[in-house]
């Protein structure tokens, strides 16, 4: 039987301690059913998740609700929507009361003094050319100026199949404007054509990770077995996939038997009653998501499996940190 | 009236039960080290732990409380637990 410290020398060790008892409980709230923009593929408008609950606007309910949250045990509230920062206070009640995350279009700026050190996601759809086709304007152009050398504040990049080859140029923009950024692959929800990913191309894309990872270490937040994992979703001779998805909100995760799941974890929608089934969209085919969260999360629950070899627990472990930067659990 | 048993039963009933819920190889309930940290070294988690605490609960007719899964760190301190909650009854 394989023990954490058989397989790891005193440097990997240390780094094993100052995650393994972070025990990350998370939560996603909608903070909003309302955007300034309205991107082609976008899962929250393209599921018509936005119509499932009429939004709450009392901001009182909002603090009652998340003091249930806090006593649930939520040790990471991750703010989504719709666009979070069109409602502040919402944020600020979460800000307020949790470590908390917000995910933004960037378009408007976080206003410092009221949220010193809140990590903001800001979401990226490759270059200026597929920005317009499929967010209607150049977003990274506003986002880059206003938080321009935030050191809370990284780019979700959702990297698609016509970025193959052309992620440098993007990851350089990022980090001229002293940012920075954590990759994904874009789903397409929304069946936009030319934006099907092939085999062929999820392998360049790959190795494309995983050389920007060499050459830009301080600005990508990656690791190379999370590339491996959402490019080929598979895991230790598994698939990724209903059965085995981590981010399904537990009350309403009737599974049988029960994969390794996020404990506690609920997304919740903007009326704090509804529940949506998943971290991403209700409609979504599990069988081609490439959601980043949850593949990370999917091997972040898996630490059993990865203590085999050295090299298997190196790659949790990377990819645990991975999580925790991207959270503020530890610092970049 | 409380119920008396002994330690070195109740640790070895704890080790055999996670070897079979965890499906651990190479290890029987003999050769279990009672102090190794079992998160820290096994790298179990609470879902493990509520697998292993449901069938604890059942073989030894207690509660475990999930607030107390942080101190279930080791065979023995899980041992400690089920004695006092026997005592306790
Ligand atoms: S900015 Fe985000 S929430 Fe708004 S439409 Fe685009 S992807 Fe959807
Ligand atoms: S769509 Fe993705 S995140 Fe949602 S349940 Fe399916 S696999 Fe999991």
């Amino acid at each position: 039987m394989e023990t954490v410290s058989s397989l790891l020398d005193k440097e990997w060790l240390e780094r094993y301690k100052r995650i393994s008892r972070l025990n990350i409980r998370s939560s996603i709230y909608d903070v909003t059913n309302q955007c300034n923009l309205r991107c082609k593929g976008c899962f929250f408008f393209s599921s018509d998740e936005h119509k499932k609950a009429v939004e709450e606007n009392d901001l009182n309910k909002w603090e009652q609700f998340i003091d249930k949250e806090k006593d649930r045990g939520v040790n990471l509230a991750i703010l989504i929507g719709g666009e979070p920062t069109l409602h502040l206070d919402r944020v600020e009640a979460f800000y307020k009361r949790l470590p908390t995350y917000c995910a933004t279009n960037g378009i408007i700026k976080v206003p410092r003094d009221r949220f010193p050190d809140m990590m903001v996601g800001i979401s990226l759809w490759g270059d200026e050319e597929d920005e317009k086709v499929l967010r209607g304007k150049n977003v990274f152009a506003i986002s880059s100026k206003n938080y321009e050398g935030d050191p809370y504040t990284y780019y979700l990049y959702t990297i698609t199949p016509k970025q193959v080859g052309l992620t440098e140029k993007i990851i350089k923009k990022i980090r001229n404007v002293g940012l920075k950024v954590h990759l994904q692959l874009l789903s397409n929800d929304e069946d936009v054509d030319g934006f099907f990913w092939s085999e062929d191309q999820l392998k360049d894309i790959c190795s494309e990770m995983d050389d920007m990872l060499d050459k830009y270490p301080d600005t990508v937040i990656s690791s190379k077995y999370y590339h491996k994992i959402i490019t080929t979703g598979e895991m230790m001779g598994r698939s990724f996939g209903w059965k085995e998805c981590p981010s399904v909100t537990e009350p309403l995760d009737k599974r049988y038997p029960q994969p390794k799941r996020l404990i506690h974890f609920i997304r919740w929608a903007s009326d704090l009653k509804t529940m949506h089934r998943c971290c991403t969209s209700e409609t979504r085919d599990c069988s081609t998501c490439k959601d980043g969260a949850a593949h990370m999360s999917w091997v972040m629950v898996n630490k059993r499996a990865h203590i085999k070899t050295k090299k298997d627990l190196q790659n949790w472990i990377e990819v645990y940190e991975m999580f925790a930067k991207l959270y503020q659990f530890i610092p970049w | 009236m409380a119920k008396t048993i002994e330690a070195k039963d109740i640790m070895l009933k704890i080790a055999e039960i996670i070897i079979s819920e965890l499906k651990l190889e190479d290890i029987t309930a003999e050769t279990f080290d009672p102090d190794l940290d079992l998160v820290d070294e096994l790298g179990i988690d609470s879902m493990d732990l509520t697998t292993v605490a449901l069938v604890l609960q059942d073989e030894y007719n207690i509660i475990i409380d999930e607030d107390d899964y942080p101190t279930l760190k080791t065979v023995r301190l899980i041992s400690d637990y089920i004695q006092k909650e026997l005592k306790d009854k």
